[in-house]
């Protein structure tokens, strides 16, 4: 338990020594990274899920290769890319990645969130002569939205993770201390760069948590005050997903 | 693809020895998900800690807890009981959730039938319970089981020899067969576990079957929550 004093003095100390970058460069090299992954994932994630939630085609397709590409390790897939790509496109290799990660979490929770919404309700607003367009954005977007930052949740979650290990190919953030600390025996630094990285992963955990209470509109959150049904069956439903 | 001929026995090798760290955390992370997550489901009071903990536990990337892992236990850090543990901490943390979820799913009239037909607790967790809980707690430990898989890769970079060995080595050495076979080996196992599981589950619960035919056009099926590398 010591170590972890000593960790933490490591961390208080305002040089991480070694020739190590500064904490703070670390840490914004490795939100750097997360943020334009996880945006671009989005980029691609969002409209596609959107579109299969909205027509229900082709849910099966995304089902199987979202169950497919989690036994794919991300580390070898990093290190491919990275070997393909060269030394001098390590940025472009590990961006794609990440992004590659992070893709089938946002389509889940993009093509669920509209799932879940209860047909009765697309149907009112159709027999209210909206069009298309309109229960896209104004009833199933709104609706499916916190199933949606859900799925952003888990694909930062694992993307902080996945960017952790991305040290390995010389990519800086907070993992460089980990790799660095080991050889060096200074087990001060791995085990701070360990509680920085997992410190980190909490906050953007707690962050989500309140975006995606925030996401379920006031209507919604009104009828579920005292119990969480919702939240419930939701997660029931996550967890029947399987790998199928 | 020379490498790959030349280097078959390492590969098998290797392969042995991850199934051996994955399939042992998968088992512990399932039998010790049991008990957590009857606790949840049974006393309101246990949920919200429960569930939170395994939340949280899931969140911490998976280079961070091998690191702190072997400070807690007092083990060096290339220990593979180190890794064995992280990933008995994933799947557990999984696991929990879906066993839950599992027994939530249950119908409480089949439950009070059970009990009116004279089923005591423990008779009627495992006769009726259990068994009515079974698909969910099945799609849950797909899930762990292959990302326990993929994630045991990164134990390599603390030391620990499994596939994962491949990479480091296949990028210091620049082998792109090399790091190719590992992701190809892992996949595979993956898969193979996969389908032993489906396989179990047809067999141990036949009636299952009938009912996801019954039920698939209705239920939404949510992937989330894959692994955390």
């Amino acid at each position: 338990m010591n170590l972890i004093a000593e960790a933490i003095a490591w961390i208080f100390s305002g040089d991480p020594g070694a020739g190590l970058a500064p904490i703070p460069v670390a840490l914004a090299q490795h939100l750097w990274f997360t943020f334009v992954s996880v945006l671009v994932a989005a980029l691609i994630a969002v409209p596609l899920g959107w579109l299969i939630g909205h027509t229900g085609k082709g849910r099966d397709i995304a089902v199987a290769i979202s169950g497919a590409a989690r036994a794919i390790p991300s580390f070898g897939l990093l290190i491919l890319l990275f070997l393909l790509l060269g030394v001098l496109r390590t940025t472009e290799a590990a961006i794609i990645t990440f992004v590659l990660l992070a893709i089938p979490s946002i389509l889940a929770g993009a093509y669920t969130g509209f799932e879940a919404i209860d047909r009765k309700i697309i149907d009112a607003a159709r027999a209210m002569g909206m069009t298309e367009w309109q229960i896209l954005w104004r009833v199933e977007v709104p609706l499916g939205l916190a199933l949606l930052v859900a799925g952003l949740r888990s694909a930062t979650l694992q993307v902080v993770a996945t960017v952790t290990i991305a040290a390995f190919i010389n990519l800086g953030g907070l993992g460089q201390y980990i790799l660095a600390g080991l050889p060096l025996r200074r087990f001060d630094i791995v085990l701070g760069g360990a509680l920085l990285v997992a410190a980190l992963a909490l906050v953007l955990d707690g962050i989500f948590a309140l975006l995606q209470r925030a996401s379920v509109p006031a209507g919604i959150r009104a009828g579920q005050s005292h119990h969480s049904v919702p939240q419930r069956s939701a997660s029931a439903r996550t967890a029947a997903a399987g790998a199928s | 693809m020379n490498w790959v001929g030349n280097n078959l026995d390492l590969i098998w090798e290797l392969t042995l020895v991850h199934l051996r760290q994955s399939v042992i955390a998968i088992i512990l992370g399932f039998v010790l998900s049991l008990p957590l997550g009857w606790l949840a489901w049974r006393y309101r009071v246990a949920r919200g800690g429960i569930l939170t903990v395994t939340g949280l536990l899931y969140t911490i990337p998976s280079l961070a807890l091998l690191m702190i892992i072997p400070v807690v236990v007092g083990l060096p850090a290339f220990n593979e009981i180190n890794l064995i543990v992280a990933l008995t901490i994933y799947a557990i943390a999984l696991m929990t959730r879906s066993v839950t979820d599992g027994l939530t799913s249950v119908d409480p009239a089949v439950r009070l039938s059970a009990t009116a037909m004279g089923y005591g607790g423990g008779r009627r967790f495992w006769a009726v319970d259990f068994p009515l809980a079974g698909p969910v707690i099945l799609a849950g430990l797909r899930v762990t089981a292959v990302s326990t898989i993929a994630l045991a890769t990164v134990g390599a970079l603390i030391g620990v020899t499994n596939l994962g060995y491949l990479f480091t080595n296949g990028s210091q050495r620049r082998i792109i067969p090399e790091v190719l076979a590992g992701i190809v080996a892992v996949v595979i196992i993956a898969l193979v576990i996969d389908g032993l599981l489906i396989a179990a589950g047809r067999a141990l619960m036949p009636w299952s079957r009938a009912q996801r035919r019954a039920r698939r056009s209705r239920t939404a099926e949510l992937p989330l929550e894959v692994s955390v590398a």
